[in-house]
């Protein structure tokens, strides 16, 4: 399984970063080869949708797992659409929150905040 | 007649002032760009004829057409697409409208149709038409509703009197830009000034004839907006006291104009300033 | 930290002067000015150390190549913002243009590229207390983002486990600069006008607030403008279970004191007085419901 993490620097023993959206980059932890690689965050200077577009770096980088304090409406939307599961950190560094999702400690995220656009959108994809 | 009347800062009157303008004119039309607070049609006692909702375009994707190529979601500058378990999702309230992820479908999957941000109400009050502009809640951007009013504004042969946004950011801007004369309203504050500033620079950029209207003066106290237009060397066109009787009416939603005759002598001056400056630019320009 | 948000929906409430007092008050050891189209803030803060300034890019804009250019009209013909003027070259009016890039990709000889485009500029005063604020620049968009960046630059540089209240003066309307502000926000403060249209914007704030699901509180400045349709405020908020929190007096001295640079607090006058009332019927409010 892929755990991913926002973190601001490439450091295991950084804090997660406030923000999911504009975070600077992902640290994604491999539980499988428990390799850990940092990927940038490209919607990190994104004019506006840096959640949807920051949750779709997630995705398109495999995770099943997302450990975040708090994430928007629309990019909870997506994560959700692709079945992966958001997770609430506590404060602590990167890997006290891994490992305490590891041991089942963290709790599962439902509570979204309305994001920057707030209505919700019902999705519209299909005709 | 195509008169904006703005404001850097809010509260300053300006909402008043372009409606007691319409009111004293023989026949004239009000319009409310203030599309995220609308509240000119508040002070007249008007009948509204219709509402028209104004409506923005929006991608719809044919699902069974679609080839997951993502051409759309890299090409979206606003990020309003999303590629999530082989489908393209689309986030009505990020979208711009902008039309290019129809463009670079290579399938033809994406059609758009039209989603609701505002509507248009027009209505009557006495020799005056109201048309008032309004946004819905949760939607980011007014531009597309204040679009539609100048239609209505372009096809006016009365003289029209638009109420501005606050501020002087692109909504504001699109309200004045094709306006051909800009009453700036200003509070006698250090806050007003430092707006005024703002909103003066927006007019001389669009290279608008334009003066000021000093409201809610006090007797003898320092007026910072007066000092400024007096170094900048802008026309003031009047000085409104401050007034407790004036204030209650409106807060009660009247046109002072049409229940004190101090009033309506005094905005029927102020129009004829106006007129006199349209005038005066006009006759520069030719 | 817990962050108190004041918003209006009308502007000219008095919001900023509201908010000044409320620094003044609590001792706020970080503020932010989120009205980055009009900010009034800075005129109140008196911040003696030099501020660090950044330029703040909105969106890139459209530019066109005058050597490329064949003049065939297709970005003219594709652009719905009315951004692209006719000519030889065309030229894109960088007001208007929104980034959207449908001209790049209709243009057949590429002549198009994307240029970084100032918007604005961020302010931040470092001394006993974090100022963040900025300014947007004339004619621009996209201030949804410039909001976000001021909050970020205030909640970047404090303690936030130290420092338990950061005061936030938001912006007039219900749009995106707005919305921006909401987020992060643990209470709203409404300053509502007694008028017609007062009570019309105050509602429509309200409605915008719900949506996020942030508590809030109202309270009415220059409440004696008129009693009845303040009283028509108070009893809008009984029956939609929103704190009402007190209400201030019109205070002409209210204006002399802003334009001394002073906040009411500074002088003994009535809205100064009633202003205090207001706060610590807040700030019961606000750390209650961090308890919950």
């Amino acid at each position: 399984m892929k755990i991913g993490v926002p973190i601001d620097m490439p450091s295991t023993d950084e804090p997660v970063s406030s923000t999911f959206g504009r975070s600077k980059k992902f640290l994604i932890y491999d539980t499988d080869s428990k390799e850990t690689r940092y990927i940038d965050n490209l919607a990190m200077n994104s004019q506006g949708g840096a959640g949807i577009k920051a949750a779709q770096v997630i995705l398109d980088a495999g995770v099943d797992v997302l450990l975040t304090p708090q994430c928007g409406e629309n990019a909870a939307k997506v994560l959700h659409e692709s079945h992966v599961t958001l997770f609430q950190t506590t404060s602590g560094s990167a890997q006290y929150n891994i490992d305490q999702f590891l041991q089942g400690k963290l709790l599962k995220s439902g509570d979204f905040h309305g994001g920057y656009h707030g209505r919700q959108g019902e999705g519209g994809r299909h005709i | 007649m195509k008169i904006a009347v703005l404001s850097g800062k809010g509260g300053t009157g300006k909402t008043a002032i372009a409606a007691n303008l319409a009111a004293v004119c023989d026949a004239s039309m009000y319009v409310d760009c203030d599309v995220e607070a609308p509240n000119g049609n508040l002070l007249f006692t008007s009948s509204i004829q219709k509402t028209e909702p104004v409506y923005v375009k929006i991608p719809v994707i044919d699902a069974p057409q679609c080839n997951g190529c993502r051409a759309c979601t890299e090409f979206c500058r606003f990020n309003a697409l999303a590629f999530v378990s082989g489908n393209v999702m689309v986030f009505r309230e990020i979208c711009h409208s902008c039309g290019g992820c129809v463009l670079v479908c290579p399938t033809k999957a994406i059609a758009e149709t039209r989603q609701e941000v505002g509507s248009i109400a027009y209505g009557t009050s006495k020799n005056i038409h109201v048309i008032s502009g309004a946004m819905h809640i949760g939607i980011a951007s007014g531009i597309p509703i204040i679009k539609e009013l100048w239609n209505v504004i372009e096809a006016a042969s009365e003289p029209v009197f638009i109420d501005c946004p606050p501020g002087s950011a692109c909504s504001v801007m699109e309200s004045m830009q094709h306006a051909e004369y800009c009453v700036l309203v200003a509070e006698p504050t250090v806050f007003g000034t430092d707006n005024l500033k703002m909103v003066h620079e927006l007019v001389k950029l669009f290279q608008k004839p334009y003066g000021v209207v000093l409201n809610k003066c006090l007797k003898n106290e320092w007026n910072p907006a007066k000092e400024y237009c007096v170094q900048e060397g802008i026309p003031i066109l009047c000085e409104l006291p401050f007034d407790q009787k004036l204030a209650e009416i409106q807060s009660n939603g009247g046109l002072v104009v049409r229940k004190a005759k101090q009033y309506k002598n005094c905005f029927s001056e102020l129009l004829k300033s106006i007129e006199k400056e349209v005038r005066h630019a006009a006759a520069v320009d030719s | 930290m817990q962050q108190l948000l004041i918003l209006s929906g009308k502007g000219g409430t008095g919001k900023t002067t509201v908010a000044g007092a409320f620094i003044k008050l609590s001792g706020a050891k970080a503020v932010a000015d989120c009205d980055v189209e009009a900010p009034n803030l800075h005129l109140l803060m008196k911040c003696n150390e030099p501020p660090m300034y950044h330029a703040y890019f909105g969106m890139p804009k459209a530019v066109i190549d005058p050597e490329k250019c064949i003049s065939c009209g297709a970005c003219y013909d594709h652009c719905r913002f009315d951004a692209i003027a006719k000519g030889d070259p065309y030229i894109v009016h960088s007001y208007h243009c929104e980034g959207c890039g449908v001209c790049d990709i209709v243009c057949s000889v590429h002549a198009v590229s994307f240029q970084p485009a100032a918007a604005g500029r961020l302010c931040l005063f470092l001394g006993n207390r974090v100022f963040s604020t900025a300014q947007l620049d004339i004619g621009n968009g996209t201030s949804g983002k410039l909001v976000t960046e001021v909050k970020k630059q205030m909640v970047t540089h404090v303690d936030d486990d130290i420092i338990p209240l950061a005061i936030i003066d938001g912006s007039p309307g219900i749009g995106c600069p707005v919305i921006a502000s909401l987020s992060g926000a643990d209470m709203v403060l409404i300053v509502a006008e007694p008028s017609v249209s007062g009570i019309s914007d105050m509602k429509r704030i309200i409605q915008t607030t719900k949506l996020f699901h942030r508590p809030m509180a109202v309270c009415i400045n220059k409440y004696d403008m008129n009693k009845e349709k303040s009283k028509e405020i108070e009893i809008f908020c009984r029956l939609n279970y929103i704190s009402f929190v007190g209400r201030i007096p019109y205070d002409t001295e209210a204006v002399i004191a802003a334009n001394s640079g002073l906040s009411i607090i500074d002088m003994d006058c009535p809205s100064g007085r009633a202003v205090q009332l207001i706060f610590k019927e807040t700030i019961k409010l606000l750390f209650a419901a961090d308890l919950t």
